[in-house]
């Protein structure tokens, strides 16, 4: 299910829509994962607040969305792009790849939430296969 | 049993008093034929799905999605009952049907898509979470009499 040249227009005139705000949609797709998906809270013991909008959620959204803008702009080659990314995960981070899934959804989600009428299906599936396939390239060096 | 929270019960029956079941129905089922476009395998006689704009124009994908809406209020209706109310149901897609049971998440991951775009900001964490639990124990109770 690799992303079709439409695909990577898609996901890329869409993201141009809604990086200003990717911020935002980090730190609410963050929020929404540690209530709706309690167990993926154990990744996060060491932070002082694990409630919706709390610093270190908010600070933790952002840097996961600068990954997302960053994975966009390697699109052609996400393994290849995203090398170092799957490298921490795999060897000192090691989340499991099935909290991959988790968070991707939580991120269409509020992508739906805050952009109602551009998030329509040709758009939902083509982020959905594109944060399945950064899902993929991140999961890459695992084993 | 389930166990359903005040805040769960009172959750599920607000959002779906408020839903036009001819408005989410299609729109979560079109999306689901769109976006996982292999569940399209059940809907054969069904005439053109040939793209997302036949998809969301087709008369009876409109029609069954609002089926499957009305089929999701008995559940609504009957939450501490909800194994039983779905038993039939679980039966005549396994039977009839042959549905496999995969299908169910992701009719309701598309459904959860639309309820959201619906509700915006009211569509809260807490909202989502109880959202998500209705949903997956009726899609645990249609898988349930799988053999």
């Amino acid at each position: 299910m690799s992303l079709t040249a439409k695909d990577k227009d898609t996901v890329r005139a869409f993201w141009t829509k809604v990086s200003g705000k990717s911020a935002e949609i980090g730190s609410d797709a963050l929020s929404r994962m540690l209530v709706v998906y309690p167990q993926t809270k154990t990744y996060f013991s060491h932070w002082k607040d694990l409630s919706p909008g709390s610093e270190p959620v908010k600070k933790h959204g952002k840097s996961v969305m600068g990954g997302v803008a960053d994975a966009v702009t390697k699109i052609d080659d996400l393994n290849a792009g995203l090398l170092t990314l799957s490298e921490l995960h795999a060897f000192t981070l090691r989340v499991d790849p099935a909290n991959f899934k988790i968070l991707s959804h939580n991120i269409l989600v509020v992508m739906a939430i805050m952009y109602p009428k551009d998030f329509t299906p040709e758009v939902h599936v083509a982020m959905d296969k594109f944060l399945a396939a950064l899902s993929r390239a991140l999961a890459e060096k695992y084993r | 049993m389930v166990e359903w929270t005040d805040f769960e019960r009172a959750t599920i029956q607000d959002i779906f008093s408020k839903m036009d079941y001819e408005v989410v129905g299609p729109a979560a089922l079109s999306r689901c034929l769109i976006v996982y476009p292999w569940t399209q395998r059940y809907f054969g006689n069904f005439g053109n799905l040939y793209n997302a704009a036949a998809i969301m124009g087709n008369p009876m994908v409109a029609k069954h999605g609002t089926t499957i809406l009305h089929g999701l209020e008995r559940g609504v209706k009957n939450m501490d009952n909800i194994k039983e109310t779905y038993a039939e149901l679980s039966v005549l897609h396994s039977d009839k049907l042959h549905v496999d049971p995969d299908n169910f998440k992701l009719l309701s991951d598309c459904l959860t898509i639309v309820v959201a775009a619906q509700l915006g900001k009211a569509f809260t964490g807490e909202v989502q979470a109880a959202f998500q639990k209705f949903m997956a124990v009726v899609v645990s109770s249609l898988g349930r009499q799988y053999h």
